[in-house]
């Protein structure tokens, strides 16, 4: 790959250091997240899970540069966080791609914003989009692109201009269950081959055990690092190893961590009768699958 | 890539193509499949179809017109001094050759070209300023709520007394007439920018510079084009209104002209003058808008 100027692998390790975030409200400041500590390894590729709301999210925009921790620390390669910059790439559940700016363009932004040259970003654009399958679309405006096309569009975006981190917010939330599984397929496969470290934020936990090298797992509000999973899982993967009773196994475990959270995370709203009778339908999903 | 995942890509690249609405043809009957023209008919008969319903609503409107007046309709409204669409067509042909008639027209499309400009050029980037920073919208915008409410017409005396000269006060109502609707849309445009774009564009490595070039500038376009489009038709309806009380050219000196020279016919014949200008340069305003915004479903 000579397209992202390859990052060495040995760059962009994550260390968030007894985060804390909160929000003043009249009623007094709220606690989002409360003393989590995480980390990535240069080239790995790392998954926060937890009950909506948990602050997962927060803590990637953390990461991200928008928002400044309450307390701890967030560096990359020792470096504290100070704002959003190139460094740290991020894609977003929303579809966020520049509307008036065709594939090519949105690709090419930020080889542009670092000043390179245009015939340069062009060909290192149409290299990655040829990657992704979508150089028959490059010409095109977003509004003419699927969901998922628009989300690789995103993807690559964000790894055009070879960020030490890629930071992946949801971001096949609102994608239909097939096109999220080749999603994910195409996410490893990109992965694979530029190693860059991956920092990714679900709700799904096959997502994340198919995915990742490690999952974090959060408790409900105020988030707190509960676990921290290996996935010993083989690489490369292939969705086949979904049925695998490795992975299910791990699939178990996750689970029942994350059912605890979902049910405290939703519980001052449901009654326990209502969550009793809520638990025999569901067939062993957990509420985080259904809500 | 391993083999089993690239036969995931490559199946999955060409299929969101049929989601790709430009490249789906309309479905067309088979019988139609014969000749290009056919398949243009049947492409586009949607819009030949508001066409045709258009011409036909326009022409009953003309019978309607002839009617009344020919046989002088007198039901409460009076019809007795109203010109038939012959007398103004026959005062058409006339002024056509007329060089009076055209320096009328000419020098309103000036007004309205010039004052148009200014506003313009003045709103959008006050518009995106206030937007942007908000000690200048805390300071500009009280102001500009207390002038707003003021139609141009009652602007009219101030305006003379303001200006040296009656062309530049009349400039000056056509400016304000359509300062407001642009100020405003362009206001109301950078609010709605998607937050989640500047993120992005952050994490590109955009700095204020740029994002204010490549992402605010860019997404409030559109708002941009609708408060013009609006403007425009605001700055016929000020300008039409100054020249009538305290213009000696200009096509609304013309018709109140034919009213107190009781030339009836001229009368209608300033008043669609007006109407296909003020059409026209709607027409203008949008064309311009597709060619700035090719990616902007208009």
């Amino acid at each position: 790959m000579n397209v992202t100027s390859a990052a060495p692998v040995q760059q962009g390790k994550v260390t968030v250091k007894d985060f804390g975030l909160s929000y003043d409200t009249l009623e007094g400041a709220v606690e989002a997240v409360h003393d989590a500590s995480i980390h990535v390894d240069p080239g790995e590729f790392v998954s926060i899970i937890g009950p909506s709301g948990c602050g997962k999210s927060t803590l990637l925009n953390a990461v991200a540069g928008f928002l400044k921790p309450t307390r701890g620390e967030v560096a990359v390669d020792g470096d504290p966080v100070a704002g959003p910059s190139a460094d740290r790439g991020m894609v977003f559940q929303q579809y966020s791609l520049f509307p008036w700016k065709t594939v090519r363009e949105n690709v090419e932004f930020g080889l542009k914003m670092k000043g390179m040259e245009r015939s340069k970003r062009e060909t290192s654009a149409r290299t990655l989009l040829g990657l992704a399958g979508l150089l028959a679309f490059e010409n095109q405006y977003p509004e003419n692109l699927s969901g998922g096309m628009k989300q690789r569009v995103g993807i690559i975006r964000a790894l055009a201009t070879g960020p030490k981190v890629l930071l992946l917010d949801e971001p096949f939330g609102s994608l239909d269950a097939q096109t999220r599984l080749i999603m994910q397929q195409i996410l490893t496969n990109m992965w694979q081959r530029l190693k860059t470290s991956v920092l990714f934020v679900t709700h799904d936990i096959d997502e994340a055990i198919f995915l990742s090298d490690r999952v974090y797992c959060m408790t409900a509000r105020p988030g707190t690092i509960k676990a921290e999973i290996a996935i010993p899982l083989g690489r490369p993967r292939q969705q086949s190893m979904m049925m695998s009773s490795e992975f299910l196994a791990l699939r178990r475990g996750l689970m029942s961590l994350i059912r605890e959270e979902s049910l405290k995370a939703i519980g001052g709203e449901v009654n326990d009768i209502a969550l009793q009778g809520l638990d025999i339908e569901l067939h062993g999903r957990t509420l985080a699958d259904v809500i | 890539m391993d083999s089993a995942a690239r036969k995931l890509t490559e199946t999955v690249a060409p299929s969101p193509a049929t989601e790709n609405p430009l490249s789906a043809p309309e479905p067309v009957p088979a019988q139609l499949k014969t000749g290009w023209v056919w398949r243009w008919l049947a492409l586009h008969r949607s819009q030949l179809r508001t066409l045709a319903i258009g011409a036909v609503s326009l022409a009953l409107f003309l019978l309607a017109w002839h009617l009344l007046t020919k046989y002088r309709v007198t039901a409460h409204v009076r019809f007795v001094n109203v010109p038939s669409p012959e007398m103004v067509f026959d005062s058409l042909t006339r002024v056509a050759r007329d060089n009076k008639f055209l320096s009328h027209v000419f020098l309103s499309c000036r007004r309205i070209f010039i004052g148009f400009a200014i506003a313009a050029t003045v709103a959008v980037p006050l518009g995106l300023v206030m937007g942007r920073f908000r000690l200048v919208r805390e300071i500009v915008f009280p102001v500009s709520e207390v002038l707003r409410p003021i139609p141009a017409i009652a602007w009219v005396p101030m305006s003379i007394m303001l200006w040296p000269s009656n062309e530049e006060s009349i400039i000056f109502i056509t400016y304000l007439g359509s300062f407001f609707p642009i100020l405003l849309n362009t206001l109301h445009g950078i609010a709605m920018v998607d937050p989640v774009l500047i993120r992005a564009a952050q994490c590109l490595g955009a700095r204020e510079a740029s994002i204010f070039r490549d992402v605010y500038f860019p997404a409030t376009l559109p708002h941009v084009f609708t408060g013009l489009t609006v403007g425009m038709g605001v700055a016929w309806v000020s300008l039409i209104a100054a020249e009538m009380i305290s213009g000696q050219f200009g096509i609304g000196y013309f018709t109140w002209e034919a009213y107190s020279l009781v030339q009836y016919a001229d009368i209608a014949l300033g008043m669609i003058c007006i109407g296909v200008l003020g059409l026209g340069s709607s027409a203008l305003i949008r064309g311009l808008g597709r060619v700035v915004m090719p990616w902007a479903k208009t």
